[in-house]
């Protein structure tokens, strides 16, 4: 049975370092004003306990649950963000932004540029993992919270949740890095450069200058195919799409003859039309940053009192279980209070937006002891 | 819970464990034996368990736990990390026992082990009178699916113990649902001993 959704939401804008460049950068370089598009569930209760920060991945935005006025398309953890989903919006307040670089309502490189009244384009300074939730830091303290009961995401949404730990932790209570990394390894940094490569072998990329012409098409539609590769497995392609054609003989020419060319195809040409390839360039090259192995998510001897629920997934190859029991091995070190589960989902790295029931009992009950901790009961009876 | 629902060496176990203490559980299954600790003794928990179906189970009791194989989850713990590890009905399924042990009394304070006792009254008289391998209370199991690959008598753990420089804190012999006071190696079902680091 399918728990209903939280129903229309609206969008909304935070905005800050209004002073041209007020907001310093990890890479030297400074940015302002500075936009956060953001979206939140439930209801903030009076002393602010209950609010978590959900964080998404590459490619998602503000939108996490629910549908917009006067459109059908639900938020990207629908399945998970609700009246009595995992994370119930009955009795938590759920906060999502659009990361910084982004193109879905926050300042990113196809923003205006204050100085020049253009898209900034290859202007947009590098940004990085940390300077997302440096951003996201400003919306929270503007929002009035001092400690969030959760930060959770997947993928690159996991770096944040890692990152948040790393940066600010007495604000994080509990976290749920998901299929995620303490830091990018040679093979996915491999990927994403491919993936770089070509939107900018595109002709129409135009060294990043297409704002008035449209997006480099072809080399973004071909980026996006290459990550959907990723993010499926062996076995969810062939329970998918087999060897099946899409008429019922080879065309012996060029055409997409199989369903999954006509997949990749479709999802491709989608993309297109809602993801900036600036900003896919920008926020690629910040997850290649990401590195928080070695002390510099908990240092050597600090003690710290965020609660870890860990989740990966057994087929997941592009985010595999070990680099998440890296994480465990870390937090073992450091005598900090985790969870950590590798479910058996055949998904691949998909698996953490589609894997729900699961993932739903295992967030849905630490979240649970977070924030409410042991009901006291009769004693053990002896 | 009624007391007469919990296992006897969950309540043995129970009322060693000092309240507020450290405590790895190796092998924690759905943690019947550490959600009572936590709950009632404020035990600073963390189960090991290899079974993605029982972690949910301790998931949902408020539990903490690695999804890991207990042969391969102790080395990253630094010495005396815990107040106690416990071994309980895990041991027997351990290849590498002697270092499993080791490991536990370097990252533990003190180690919990409890296991069946392979030379009970019951085992003996089937493998001697009736030729076959026993099954009994505490090894329920037929030959061909048992999860068990060590089987051991309390004599020979006593004597494992000695030959390794492992003190002996304490030893219980348990029967069906009451403590064994006389001949355990004979009329024991079961054991639970606490385990110190021998002085050298």
């Amino acid at each position: 049975m399918k728990n209903k959704s939280i129903g229309v939401v609206e969008t909304q804008y935070y905005t800050y370092a209004e002073q041209v460049k007020e907001h310093k950068l990890e890479s030297g370089d400074t940015l302002g004003p500075i936009t956060l598009a953001y979206e939140t569930y439930g209801t903030l209760n009076r002393d602010k306990s209950n609010a978590i920060l959900a964080l998404h991945a590459l490619s998602g935005d503000a939108h996490a649950a629910g549908v917009h006025r006067d459109q059908d398309n639900t938020g990207w953890w629908d399945d998970m963000v609700g009246p009595g989903k995992a994370f119930d919006t009955n009795r938590y307040f759920v906060i999502c932004s659009n990361v910084l670089g982004g193109c879905k309502g926050s300042t990113g490189p196809s923003s205006m540029n204050p100085a020049t009244g253009q898209p900034y384009a290859l202007d947009f300074p590098f940004i990085t993992i940390a300077d997302m939730v440096h951003a996201q830091r400003h919306l929270i303290d503007f929002l009035g919270i001092d400690r969030l009961l959760c930060v959770a995401g997947g993928s690159m949404g996991g770096m944040q949740v890692l990152q948040w730990v790393a940066s600010y932790p007495e604000r994080v209570k509990s976290a749920i890095p998901i299929a995620t990394a303490l830091k990018h390894s040679p093979q996915q940094i491999a990927f994403n450069e491919v993936v770089r490569q070509s939107i900018m072998a595109d002709p129409a990329w135009r060294e990043g200058n297409y704002y008035e012409y449209g997006q480099p098409e072809k080399g973004l539609s071909v980026a996006r195919m290459i990550g959907h590769i990723t993010f499926m497995s062996d076995q969810s392609m062939e329970e998918k799409f087999s060897r099946r054609l899409k008429s019922d003989k080879f065309s012996f020419g060029f055409d997409a003859d199989f369903e999954v060319e006509g997949y990749l195809h479709y999802r491709g040409a989608n993309f297109v039309k809602r993801f900036d390839a600036n900003s896919y360039l920008y926020i690629t090259k910040a997850i290649d940053y990401f590195d928080l192995s070695g002390g510099r998510m908990i240092p050597a001897g600090k003690a710290i009192n965020t609660r870890f629920l860990v989740i990966s997934f057994k087929s997941d190859w592009l985010y595999p279980s070990y680099q998440s029991q890296e994480i465990v091995r870390l937090l073992k070190r450091r005598h900090v209070d985790a969870t950590y589960c590798e479910l058996n989902s055949t998904y691949g790295h998909d698996a953490f937006l589609v894997e729900v029931e699961e993932q739903t009992t295992l967030i849905k009950h630490f979240l649970d002891k977070t924030f409410n901790g042991y009901m006291v009961v009769e004693s053990y009876g002896l | 819970m009624a007391s007469e629902d919990i296992r006897l060496d969950h309540k043995i176990i129970y009322s060693i464990i000092e309240p507020g203490s450290r405590v790895l559980d190796l092998g924690c299954g759905e943690g019947d034996l550490l959600y009572p600790l936590v709950r009632d003794k404020q035990v600073r928990a963390q189960g090991i368990e290899l079974n993605d179906k029982a972690i949910q189970e301790c998931v949902k009791k408020g539990l903490s736990v690695f999804h890991d194989d207990i042969e391969k989850s102790l080395r990253e713990y630094l010495d005396n990390s815990f107040d106690y590890v416990i071994l309980n009905q895990s041991m027997q399924e351990v290849r590498k026992v002697d270092c499993v042990i080791q490991e536990a009394l370097r990252i533990g304070k003190r180690v919990i082990v409890g296991f069946p006792n392979f030379a009970y009254i019951k085992s003996r008289i089937m493998l001697f009178f009736g030729g076959k391998a026993p099954i009994t209370k505490s090894l329920p199991y037929l030959w061909f699916d048992t999860p068990n690959v060590r089987f051991l008598s309390i004599t020979d753990f006593r004597d494992f113990c000695t030959e390794k420089n492992i003190l002996i804190e304490e030893a219980h012999h348990l029967g069906e649902k009451e403590i064994v006071h006389f001949w355990p190696n004979l009329l024991a079902l079961n054991a639970v001993f606490v385990l110190m680091k021998g002085k050298n």
